[in-house]
């Protein structure tokens, strides 16, 4: 029986985040497979404008957070609080609505259509203009086109890739297309971004640009960002609290150095 | 506007409408010195009613990726509304093109209310599912059509199913059980189904190129990305479902205004098929192609006449090659090569895969 390290959630925010409505607070949240627990009893708190970890062994449970969170799967226990609201009930379309946005561990892009078209997507519920509208190009279509393209320029330039904007996000490579779904999940403006191992396949120099614009991502549009991530440097170097999952169960959470010096998550996953 | 600041999908858009426009003025100008056979002059609103169908069923199978069988039920649906409607229409209108487009906004919308029907239970299946219930929706379609009796007297429309109980006494009959439509007013012409294509070519081309048709290609690449970034799976796809439907439906009515009598079962699996072949050899998503397909593969049977009963078979051959010929790697880059020419973003495109 994993020992459970007790941590306050207070002390796994950041102090300006404070006596503010925690963006996430997940509380006794879980899923049962059949018999099976994916996740059990999971709590997680994550401050206004927090860059927060989750690692773990693999198949410890940790995309099945973020597909619980994303209501891909509907929870069977416990309840998720968005910026103070429940979202008991909400479709994975609501739930994006409210403001959670997502990447995913095996790529999904639109990859047929264009870089820049993949951004207009994530911007899809803020494009002001109906179907009728568009078949008929009235002044609202090319006011609101004009707009999303001019935007979608602006957030593809977080990572420099405006002029990638023509190509086909199928022909990107590798990392370009981890960076275009990053891009897209902002697109949607969210105010908590989830991005499920943004440094895999990463050269080491790759990873520390990610790190930098990870960090620039949250100081410019002052979100929170809640990551999976299997590389430790890039964990410990860009997180402000850290939760190791084994089995389903949160089995430590707190500040980096505290949880990497934690036995029980160095027998479980780090390794001596 | 400058063709050189436009970007790639609006040229090609342009060079679309331009060949249909090109396509329809020579065919004009050979019909009316004479040049052109009967038998061809016969096959011209059939064609145009075969390219919107191919048009609206690439809409379905190449833009939002579902395959359905079933796209001859609704040509029906719309064939058997929209002529009752022409009949109707055509004893207080006098203007032929009025009638024509009334009963093909009658047939389009009849056509559109179906494929909601349809669509709302069916469009949770995918793949081979919906084509099997797409399929047997047309099979469905045109048993309901065999079956119906809809005769109209001086006290207005009457229904009957199964057996003609209509006993009307001055009345004429507009859809005849088995015998299906007859008395159609044949007010059809050429100049109505280039109208008729023009119309759709630029719902869809502009459907497409708007966040509503960004959002149909979306669920086509990923279904679960499009969700995460909020895009309403059902709604798009009933969209995209039931534009193509009422636009299978119009292209029922024009088919239907070019004869006198149609029966029902001209609307079956192989109608349906047939469109489906013209959409898979133009290229999924390619209007351009699925306008040459429909014209060329229309026209084919009637031009290898001289091949007496060997027709079919120099026709399956034609498919073949031309299937072996649109994949070929080696002719795929002298086209491309042709037409790079006139494209600068061909060049720009190898780069990003090389």
């Amino acid at each position: 029986m994993a020992k459970m390290v007790p941590i306050p959630s207070k002390g796994f925010m950041k102090e300006s985040d404070i006596g503010q409505t925690p963006v996430l607070e997940a509380t006794h949240l879980g899923i049962e497979f059949g018999g099976l627990k994916a996740v059990d009893d999971f709590n997680l708190t994550v401050g206004r404008t927090e860059i927060a970890g989750l690692i773990g062994p693999n198949g410890a449970g940790k995309t099945t957070v973020f597909n619980l969170l994303t209501k891909v799967y509907q929870p069977t226990h416990g309840t998720v609080l968005l910026d103070g609201k429940d979202t008991h009930g909400m479709s994975a379309i609501q739930v994006n609505k409210a403001g959670i946005a997502r990447t995913f561990q095996n790529i999904r892009l639109f990859s047929s259509l264009t870089v820049e078209e993949n951004v207009k997507l994530g911007m899809h519920n803020h494009t002001k203009y109906n179907t009728l509208e568009g078949i008929l190009r009235m002044p609202k279509y090319w006011q609101e086109e004009k707009r999303t393209h001019e935007r979608a320029l602006e957030l593809l330039d977080i990572f420099d890739m405006a002029n990638l904007a023509d190509y086909k996000a199928g022909s990107l490579p590798y990392g370009a297309q981890r960076r275009l779904e990053i891009v897209r999940a902002l697109a949607t403006e969210p105010k908590l971004l989830l991005l499920d191992e943004p440094a895999a396949g990463m050269n080491p120099s790759e990873t520390e640009e990610l790190m930098e614009n990870v960090r620039k991502i949250r100081d410019t549009f002052q979100i929170a960002i809640l990551l999976i991530e299997h590389d430790m440097q890039f964990v410990t170097g860009i997180c402000e609290g850290i939760a190791v999952l084994n089995y389903g169960k949160i089995i430590a959470k707190g500040a980096p150095q505290e949880v990497i010096n934690n036995p029980e998550v160095i027998r479980s996953y780090l390794g001596e | 506007m400058n063709l050189k600041t436009m970007n790639k999908t609006t040229r090609s858009n342009m060079v679309t409408y331009l060949m249909v426009i090109i396509a329809f003025v020579i065919v004009q100008a050979l019909v009316s010195s004479g040049s052109i056979s009967s038998s061809l002059k016969g096959q011209l609103v059939p064609i145009c009613a075969y390219i919107v169908m191919a048009v609206s069923l690439n809409l379905t199978v190449g833009v939002l990726g579902e395959l359905s069988l079933g796209h001859a039920g609704f040509m029906s649906v719309g064939a058997f509304s929209g002529v009752v409607a022409a009949i109707c229409f055509g004893q207080t209108i006098e203007n032929s093109v009025a009638v024509l487009i009334l009963a093909m906004l009658v047939g389009g919308c009849a056509a559109a209310v179906v494929g909601v029907l349809v669509g709302v239970p069916v469009l949770r299946l995918s793949g081979d599912y919906l084509a099997i219930v797409t399929l047997a929706f047309g099979e469905i379609i045109k048993g309901i059509a065999n079956n119906l009796y809809v005769g109209m007297d001086a006290n207005g429309l009457h229904f009957c199913m199964i057996k003609n109980t209509l006993e009307m006494t001055d009345g004429t009959m507009l859809i005849n059980g088995p015998m299906g439509l007859t008395g159609i007013p044949r007010i059809a012409t050429f100049a109505m189904g280039f109208a008729l294509i023009m119309v759709c070519l630029f719902v869809i081309f502009n459907l497409v190129n708007s966040k509503s048709g960004r959002a149909i290609m979306a669920l086509r690449d990923n279904k679960i990305a499009a969700q995460s970034v909020g895009i309403n799976v059902t709604n798009y796809k009933l969209m995209a479902f039931v534009i193509s439907a009422a636009m299978a439906g119009m292209a029922g009515v024009l088919f239907a205004a070019n004869f006198s009598t149609v029966v029902a079962s001209k609307f079956d699996i192989n109608t349906s098929i047939l469109v489906l072949v013209f959409v898979v050899l133009g290229g999924l998503g390619n209007m351009r192609g699925s306008i040459i397909a429909a014209t060329v593969l229309t026209v084919l049977p009637e031009v290898l006449r001289e091949f007496s009963e060997y027709r079919m078979l120099v026709y399956a051959i034609v498919l073949i090659v031309m299937m072996l010929a649109t994949n070929n790697p080696t002719l795929k880059n002298a086209i491309g090569s042709f037409t790079g020419k006139f494209s600068r973003n061909a060049e720009k495109g190898e780069k990003a895969n090389g």
